[in-house]
């Protein structure tokens, strides 16, 4: 069987280290897919565009977690503008000073050692 | 989805605890499981040989119905590992039935075990990575159930205050069951005060971590009228499912809990005013006020005012986590089947000072992962047929 499909999470992250958030459009489903996949998990089609975000979105949800060790840290799911939501967290500002409806832009958290970059946001105002 | 079974086709027949807390050094989780399978037995009178289905979930061993079938020296034809986190033991009762009713089995147990306190959490669960999650280093299952309060404190205006009314209540409860863990009172500003996990909760707002197991009986309407003890009749159930991982969940305010719900009311024709005892799954303190409204208790973004001033407390009007929950009584990891227990025993009228006054219908909703998995199951007594 030749491979005819990259893994949707190489895709996702070779995008990342171009800076760049990329989710995927269903043209079926008439609507926005993440975490990045090979099916669209609306309507079952394998016909999934690759998009790149704008990168603007809005807090939907907050936590500030409480390490045993270390400083508190915010983890929160942010809804993108293009209509799909991730975790994430929101960073130059104290981790419960982040609220939702809160706007936040993307930026990128980048690769280190063998560990992935990944996206984290920060207020709009900061950005 | 669930009108191929028949209302009040199986009951529940027979119910144990293994060892609970902190259990003797040395002891696994098949040898919990069998603790709860040999008392669970005795209390109903069937034997092992009388065993022709098993079920077991648990997160310490990968084949562990193989195992738990041959500890016990059984060789069951109807088999069952649906693992779907706490609330499996929800969804067993609902296949063994079906496997009952198709005559595959007849006599089916449904055991579980866990040493997640005497060997760590970590030992007790594999990590696993999810990259669209891991990166931000969420302490799970906490802080998905925190971002899920989060947003019903933004939309609804719930308060920390009203998350601690619950385990404040689950505290109370557990102080009249022996078994429970907790032994000392509990107040709101204990609870508030407590250490931060992930806000807005406090350890006190987070589930025990125990040891612990046990195991049920079903079996046909037929046989369970023969047995011991009165019969707890399965009338309803229902399962949903609305996502794995908390950043896939569509609306964090509703849980599946309303349309397994819907499911289990439909099928046992009760709803929300039936229901005399309220077993949830209360893994976090948003949880209860989560599948009271979704499960019809209250309106969707009542439930923090619903549970203050004591209503789900002993000597409320709803009585609600009885045995004292999985915030005081005991939590082993998955606590599914100890919500079928206490809906058992509080049928047959077994539980001493917080017996629900002539309980006719009990309703036992498991919840599994990050609020994934939700199934109810409502049971009632003979008269209830």
């Amino acid at each position: 069987m030749p491979i005819d499909q990259d893994a949707p999470l190489k895709t996702y992250q070779d995008h990342l280290a171009r800076d760049e958030l990329a989710y995927q459009f269903s043209h079926e489903a008439g609507r926005a897919v993440f975490y990045p996949r090979v099916l669209c998990p609306f309507t079952g089609s394998n016909q999934l565009e690759w998009r790149i975000s704008k990168g603007l979105g809005t807090v939907y949800a907050t936590t500030v977690v409480h390490p045993s060790e270390g400083k508190p840290f915010n983890v929160a799911l942010i809804d993108c503008d293009e209509g799909f939501r991730l975790m994430s967290r929101v960073e130059d500002i104290a981790p419960e000073q982040v609220h939702i409806g809160q706007r936040v832009r993307f930026r990128v958290h980048p690769a280190e050692g063998d560990e992935p970059p990944f996206p984290v946001f920060a207020p709009v105002e900061s950005a | 989805m669930m009108e191929g079974l028949k209302r009040g086709g199986a009951a529940i027949v027979g119910v144990a605890e293994s060892d609970l807390g902190q259990v003797a050094e040395g002891l696994s989780v098949f040898d919990l499981m069998a603790q709860g399978v040999g008392r669970a037995l005795d209390d109903c009178g069937l034997k092992l040989k009388d065993v022709d289905g098993l079920f077991s979930a648990t997160t310490q061993s990968r084949l562990s119905v193989l195992g738990l079938a041959e500890y016990l020296g059984i060789n069951p034809p109807f088999l069952g590992s649906t693992i779907v986190g706490g609330s499996s033991f929800e969804y067993h009762v609902a296949h063994a039935m079906g496997a009952i009713a198709l005559g595959l089995c007849n006599v089916a147990v449904i055991a579980y075990g866990s040493t997640q306190r005497s060997v760590g959490r970590k030992q007790a669960s594999a990590r696993e990575i999810n990259p669209h999650e891991t990166p931000f280093k969420p302490f799970l299952p906490s802080s998905a159930y925190a971002l899920a309060a989060s947003r019903h404190m933004h939309q609804f205006g719930t308060t920390r205050e009203q998350l601690a009314a619950v385990a404040v209540a689950a505290r109370e409860w557990a102080l009249l069951n022996p078994a429970a863990w907790e032994k000392k009172p509990l107040t709101i500003d204990a609870v508030l005060s407590s250490r931060m996990v992930s806000y807005p909760f406090t350890v006190r707002d987070c589930c025990l971590v125990t040891d612990g197991g046990g195991a049920i009986v079903v079996t046909s309407a037929e046989r369970a009228n023969a047995l011991k003890k009165p019969a707890a009749y399965v009338l309803g159930c229902g399962q949903s499912t609305t996502h794995a991982n908390i950043s896939s969940m569509p609306d964090l305010t509703v849980t599946g809990a309303l349309t397994s719900g819907q499911a289990a009311y439909q099928m046992a024709r009760l709803g929300p005013q039936d229901v005399e005892a309220v077993e949830l799954y209360d893994a976090f303190t948003i949880n209860t006020i989560l599948f009271l409204e979704d499960l019809g208790f209250c309106k969707k973004g009542e439930g923090g005012a619903f549970v203050s001033g004591g209503r789900i407390a002993p000597k409320g009007s709803l009585a609600v986590n009885t045995n004292g929950g999985g915030l005081s009584y005991c939590h082993p990891g998955m606590y599914g089947l100890f919500l079928l227990i206490e809906a058992v025993r509080q049928l047959r009228g077994e539980c001493g000072p917080r017996q629900v006054k002539d309980c006719e219908v009990a309703l036992a909703h498991g919840n599994g992962g990050v609020l994934s998995s939700q199934a109810t199951v409502i049971l009632g007594t003979q008269a209830t047929l």
